[in-house]
């Protein structure tokens, strides 16, 4: 065997807490990376994948240290290393590829400037000669008008563009080693392909060695020849990519995979009564919204929706998909009354609703609940679960002290989590568990219809699968009605009944369980569906080549 | 986009306007909360029935406070500063000399705290945590955490008492030669260039820090770029804004350090003249100078804005 | 779903040294505020030495003042004038700013609008001119000392409230509660409230020193306190002449203004942080 281009040995990484205590991060991994070969690095939020990726440029995040252990490049260790030296290697023989290409661009200076900086840095070549060489990278990984796209400051081009400009940056150095630190996390699915594509032809030509961290086991399966599979710091499983998704033999690796197959979806068992009549509990017609002031034609400045259309039967899930700034999620806001529509109609139960919150009645509020993708702020962090929960028992049913009590405590069984989690404030919640909680919030004023907005999409894939699993129980014993806004297919297709795609605030198109997705007509709804990676090595080549979406 | 910045230049400059407007509200509204006439004030108690009715007429005291309003900032507009209650001149004369006196004290404290300032801030948020930072922060926290006076008084202590090299006293009208100059400025410079720089590196110091903490920082470190590099180069242009309104609220502090230390060392300024006219109740003059002293700080604040405003990257094209 | 113990996270209270020294200053001024004046060993307007700025004897503890007065008591009975109006102002500046910075941030459009311009162009006055102008229209009694004080110091108290409601207002948990129909007066004392009480009660503590700082300012120029009482600062102004021989008289004064607001800062800066480690 060839001596490996790099080589992590034994390495035990320390973070300090708030209180100064040290605790390992980092348990004694070790792993090679060979000339030429893209390892992935998949694991969960907090498996410690981008710190282990960091390490490989010698550096730790503020409050970290390396504790132990060894990081070899080209024969040479990182850690003993001085600052000085280590610099010299940043950039030239290892280069990285960050998370949100948005935020690491510095907004003060064009584009050209920041992906040529690292030649300045270390003095590789001529101003000229960088120049031409970036147009040069720019080309190959399709980036639109590459001879002057460079000219453009960051707040002018659009995230996937800016991906594949920090991808640029990074390999202007001609490294030996490239780290991707989840680069199409941010990105919505139809330019996540593009960028993934642009990554793979260029890492391929130039027979460049990668890490690619990322938590979506598809999207390496694409790109990666081996994974490692990451979990509290420790590996789990490694192997090729095609041994770890055909027989992964690690529990952990096999739950990962299990959450790709989401459980078939199973109409709800209608309540009797309602069999007869078909009534819709919600029904929306011709909502145009916005933000910003009115304008002549009697449109707000930025118009976010136009003319959209929907209705939910009681008993039933509606799922909205649709990518960001398609309106998805103001939708959500005007029928919760949270943004007035300037047009168009919301009907709760065949009565019209005033369009904001201050001129609906109580009952008419209570009747229809919110929740929110992100936990985090959808939970006062400074007030405990039972409060959180207390509070809309008091204010729509009038509850107090032991009754309330009790309710609360059946509340927390319906979402599975233990009762003695009431005293606990947000922030001592896990994700999961906050998300529980934001959702027995809704629970508790016993609504007829629920609004989940992207109430899934911050969780790590097990987590999220359980949450899907609940609802779908939750539903089958009170009769809810959900409407379940999501960018994400799988999500949508395993809960709803019919689901409406829309996108630039307009509907594209309405389809039923059974038509996802291949039974979608419009070309955008083709594009959004055929852009889902799937668990196959094969996928992302056996695409054609998307016409009429070049530059998202 | 051109047009946008203009645009957002313009309502600020706007913004301004309005703000003077509602503070020269507030400090003729000054006026209405005196207690009693001001004629009897003027006049005395002696004074005749007649002269107090002519003394009001002068003053168009009958006429209502909106109208007067009116009539005072259009005068103010126009140069004209009303006549001092005190020694019946206008009070323009009394300002005239004075006003430069204290210019040229704030001109040479700028001129040698701002540079001081910048530099000190920046460097101690470059090295953060170092012993250098922590004996400067220290000492910065001490000094905003006193009165001016007292500052002023430790300078008087240490340099007039103890080492005897400077007077305690400045009287800026019989400099003759540098050296006179040097003495004469010195104790009102140090003192105040002491209150405003502190404020200044402290943001200065903190607006770094903040740039310092943004992706594209990290970003330029794992380019490997050096830790003077990524200050210069990358955190100092994206803090120009917070910098400029952290110079130009520091030097606001300079109008309320002229105050004390104009008192202590006797200096002939504005400053001075307003704290006299205080005591003789001579309320033409306190407004005036109040008007001057609201002026120049909302001048440095607008600025400051317009150069954050500026300085915007995500305005330009 | 991912399992997490059920144990609680352990909580801990942590104050550096220099917090709790700064700490015990605050309180001790605090406590000679109270009751120092009774401890005194001679009545402050006393005339109790024929030299005037002695220096420190066993007799008087920090020496006389300009009239041959004994500074210990003088300064004991100053701390009621200096902590007392400092504290009564902040306190209204504080109140009144935070409860308007939160209700303009929760109504929002007009109301928030003019209140925050008025209180802004109040705010663009320097606090020592505002003071100044005011005392020449209106007088130093000790009532208008301490309206004037709360006056000058609340557009920041509101302004910084305001900032610290507007981020809040923006999340999701608000966005529930309207949704759920709550009214105003629940929003702002349920929902922000808590949520900046650490970063108001910090802002409580750096506006006390600026009164403090203000309020000896302006007695310093002979327009605070006016005699036969003496603040901090009146004491500093009344023996000014006496700083050509650095006479106790002058520094004694200065000494407690500086303990004292120097000790808030620092006890702000190290205020015990609740420790929550993450496991």
């Amino acid at each position: 065997m060839t001596k490996p281009l790099a080589e992590i040995q034994d390495l035990y990484v320390e973070a300090r807490t708030d209180s100064g205590r040290k605790v390992e991060i980092i348990k004694g991994v070790s792993f090679t990376i060979q000339e030429g070969e893209i390892v992935a690095l998949i694991g969960e939020s907090g498996s410690g994948k981008t710190t282990i990726a960091l390490t490989l440029m010698g550096y730790t995040r503020s409050g970290c240290s390396i504790a132990k252990g060894k990081v070899l490049l080209g024969g040479e260790d990182l850690v003993a290393m001085s600052e000085r030296d280590r610099q010299k290697l940043r950039g030239t023989d290892v280069a990285y590829v960050p998370q949100s290409a948005a935020a690491a661009f510095n907004p003060s200076y064009r584009l050209i400037d920041q992906v040529v900086e690292v030649v300045g840095i270390h003095k590789l070549m001529s101003k000229n000669e960088a120049r031409l060489k970036a147009i040069e990278l720019f080309r190959a990984l399709a980036l639109p008008d590459p001879e002057h796209i460079g000219d453009r400051y960051p707040h002018q081009v659009s995230g996937g563009q800016l991906q594949r400009l920090a991808a640029a940056m990074a390999l202007i150095g001609d490294p030996q080693l490239v780290i991707f630190d989840e680069p199409t996390t941010a990105l919505d699915v139809t330019t996540q392909i593009e960028v993934l594509r642009a990554f793979k032809s260029v890492m391929r030509k130039r027979k460049m060695a990668g890490v690619y961290v990322s938590h979506d086991l598809a999207v390496v399966a694409q790109i990666a020849d081996r994974i490692i599979v990451l979990k509290g710091g420790e590996i789990q499983e490694e192997g090729s990519t095609q041994r770890i998704l055909d027989s992964a033999q690690h529990p952990y690796t096999q739950e990962l995979l299990a959450a790709f197959q989401p459980a078939p979806f199973v109409p709800p068992q209608l309540v009797e009564t309602e069999v007869s009549i078909r009534r819709p509990v919600l029904e929306v017609t011709g909502i145009y919204a916005g933000y910003g002031p009115l304008q002549a034609d009697g449109l707000p400045l930025k118009t976010v929706l136009r003319n959209v259309s929907c209705k939910l039967e009681r008993g039933r899930n509606l799922g909205v998909i649709g990518e960001s700034g398609s309106g998805k999620s103001t939708l959500a806001r005007v029928i919760g009354g949270l943004l007035p529509a300037v047009r168009g109609h919301v009907q709760l139960n065949g009565r019209e609703l005033d369009p904001r919150v201050s001129g609906r009645s109580k009952e008419e509020l209570r009747r229809m609940q919110i929740v929110f993708q992100l936990a985090d702020t959808a939970l006062n962090p400074a007030r405990s679960v039972a409060d959180i929960l207390g509070r809309p028992l008091a204010f729509y049913h009038g509850q107090k002290g032991a009754e309330q009590e009790a309710r609360v405590n059946e509340l927390l069984d319906m979402v599975r989590l233990p009762r003695a989690l009431r005293h606990r404030m947000p922030n001592e919640l896990s994700g999961g568990q906050k998300q529980r909680v934001n959702f027995a919030r809704a629970l508790a004023a016993k609504p007829d219809i629920i609004l989940c907005d992207e109430i899934t999409s911050a969780l790590d894939t097990v987590v999220a699968a359980a949450i899907i699993d609940l609802l779908k129980d939750l539903q089958q014993e009170l009769g809810l009605s959900y409407v379940f806004i999501s960018h994400d297919l799988a999500t949508v297709q395993s809960i709803c009944d019919e689901v409406m795609v829309v996108q630039h605030g307009e509907t594209v198109e309405l389809l039923t369980n059974d038509q996802l997705p291949d039974g979608a007509r419009h070309p955008y709804s083709k594009l959004l569906f055929s852009s889902v990676p799937k668990l196959d090595t094969g996928w992302l080549d056996s695409l054609p080549a998307h016409p009429g979406n070049p530059d998202r | 986009m051109p047009g946008q910045i203009t645009l957002l230049v313009l309502g600020r400059l706007g913004v301004t306007l309005l703000t003077l407007l509602i503070v020269s509200f507030v400090v003729f509204g000054a006026t209405l909360l005196l207690p009693g006439d001001v004629v009897e004030i003027l006049l005395g108690q002696a004074a005749t029935p007649e002269a107090v009715a002519g003394l009001r007429e002068a003053m168009n005291l009958d006429s209502p406070a909106i109208v007067r309003y009116v009539q005072w900032l259009f005068g103010l507009i126009q140069g004209d500063f009303g006549m001092s209650y005190a020694n019946n001149m206008p009070v323009a004369d009394m300002i005239g000399g004075r006003l430069a006196n204290t210019l040229r004290l704030a001109a040479v404290t700028t001129a040698i705290a701002v540079p001081l300032a910048l530099f000190l801030g920046i460097t101690t948020a470059m090295f953060r945590g170092s012993l250098y930072d922590r004996i400067v922060t220290t000492l910065i926290v001490s000094i905003i955490s006193v009165p001016e006076f007292l500052i002023a008084t430790l300078a008087v202590l240490v340099f007039a008492v103890w080492l005897r090299w400077l007077p305690a006293l400045s009287l800026a009208n019989d400099v003759n030669s540098f050296g006179q100059l040097l003495k004469v400025f010195a104790m009102p410079v140090i003192t105040l260039s002491c209150v405003i720089s502190a404020q200044m590196i402290r943001m200065t110091r903190a607006a770094v820090i903040e740039a310092l903490k943004m992706p594209y920082v990290e970003m330029a470190l794992l380019k490997g770029a050096s830790r003077t590099r990524i200050v210069l180069h990358h955190a100092l242009p994206n803090a120009i804004g917070p910098i400029a309104n952290a110079v130009a609220l520091s030097l606001s502090y300079l109008l309320g350090g002229v105050i004390i230390v104009e008192t202590i060392f006797n200096y002939p300024g504005i400053a001075k003249l307003m704290v006299d006219a205080v005591s003789t109740r001579d309320l033409p003059l306190i407004q005036s100078c109040a008007m001057i002293f609201c002026f120049g700080f909302l001048l440095l604040i607008t600025i400051a804005d317009v150069i954050a405003i500026l300085s915007n990257p995500r305005l330009r094209r | 779903m991912n399992q997490t113990p059920l144990l609680s996270p352990r909580f801990g209270l942590r104050m550096n040294a220099v917090g709790i020294l700064s700490g015990l200053i605050v309180l001790f001024w605090i406590l000679v505020a109270f009751v120092g004046p009774s401890f005194a060993p001679h009545a402050p307007g006393d005339i109790v030495d024929f030299d005037f700025f002695g220096p420190i004897s066993s007799e008087l503890w920090l020496g006389s003042d300009y009239l041959g007065r004994d500074i210990f008591s003088r300064i004991l009975l100053g701390t009621r004038y200096t902590v007392g109006i400092s504290f009564a102002a902040v306190c209204i500046a504080c109140f009144s700013g935070v409860v308007l910075g939160m209700t303009a941030a929760v109504i929002g459009g007009w109301f928030d609008m003019v209140l925050s311009r008025v209180l802004d162009a109040l705010n663009s006055i320097p606090s020592k001119l505002f003071g100044l102008v005011m005392v020449a229209a209106i007088g130093s009694s000790i009532p208008v000392l301490i309206v004037l004080l709360a006056v000058i110091y609340t557009p920041g108290s509101y302004r910084f409230a305001r900032a610290l409601a507007v981020n809040c207002n923006t999340l999701d948990f608000i966005s529930v509660a309207r949704a759920r129909g709550e009214k105003t007066i629940y929003l702002i004392s349920q929902e922000i409230l808590p949520n900046i009480t650490g970063p108001v009660l910090a802002d409580f503590g750096l506006r006390f020193v600026f009164i403090v700082l203000l309020l000896s300012g302006l007695s310093f120029l002979g327009l605070g306190v006016q005699p036969p009482n003496a603040d901090w600062g009146s004491l500093v102004k009344e023996n000014i002449g006496g700083l050509a021989f650095a006479a106790p008289a002058v520094i004694a004064p200065c000494v407690a203004i500086a303990s004292l607001t120097i000790s808030v800062n620092l006890l702000i800066d190290n205020l015990p942080v609740k420790i929550r480690d993450r496991a």
